[in-house]
């Protein structure tokens, strides 16, 4: 899974029958530190709660239509949830060591 | 499976049922020799691991439902292990 930013939607009439209901939202994928990365994505909404400027992560591959209602359908990328806080610590620029503290 | 450190944690109120009560870690992506090899994931956390430490990923859907005890579900990044230590012999690997 990735974070992403929703940056629009989609509206499709003709589509394929078992896609019906189902809300697209194109997805910027973000980097760790929530920058843009890499080129947008049409996602299915799967939390039915995600909307243009929100933080999301979503998941990709046949993952993806795992989280329809409906789990045979042609969706590559899916929002599996909404993002309320990410925290992340910053990339160590010195060469990392490999944690050996949990015995 | 891949190596990664964690580096941070995700929260979410509203996600598929499948991450309810799940820790979701962000995990930077290692090579054999312990750099960050670039990318990153979301992974659910089965393993408690604490930021700081390398972990092994699973990152297959199959895999991953199987440990949550699931048929159905888009869960496919799962931390599965706790790494000690890695012994490499090569550098240019990952």
């Amino acid at each position: 899974m990735h974070l992403g930013r929703v940056i629009g939607t989609v509206v499709a009439t003709e589509k394929t029958p078992n896609l019906d209901g189902v809300k697209f939202l194109i997805v910027q994928p973000l980097n760790r530190d929530s920058e843009p990365e890499g080129k947008a994505v049409i996602a299915a909404d799967a939390v039915a709660m995600a909307g243009p400027g929100e933080l999301i992560y979503f998941v990709g591959s046949r993952e993806a239509a795992q989280a329809m209602p409906e789990t045979f359908v042609p969706i590559d990328h899916a929002i599996v949830g909404i993002v309320d806080q990410v925290h992340v610590e910053p990339v160590p620029r010195a060469s990392a060591k490999r944690s050996k503290d949990r015995k | 499976m891949k190596l990664a450190r964690v580096s941070g944690t995700v929260v979410s109120t509203f996600n598929s049922p499948i991450f309810d009560e799940q820790r979701l870690l962000v995990c930077d992506y290692l090579t054999p020799t312990g750099e960050l090899a670039g990318g990153y994931v979301i992974a659910v956390d089965v393993v408690s691991a604490a930021p700081g430490e390398t972990v092994l990923i699973l990152d297959e859907g199959t895999g991953a439902r199987q440990i949550m005890g699931v048929s159905g579900g888009p869960i496919r990044a799962m931390v599965v292990g706790i790494v000690d230590d890695v012994t490499s012999e090569s550098t240019d690997a990952g």
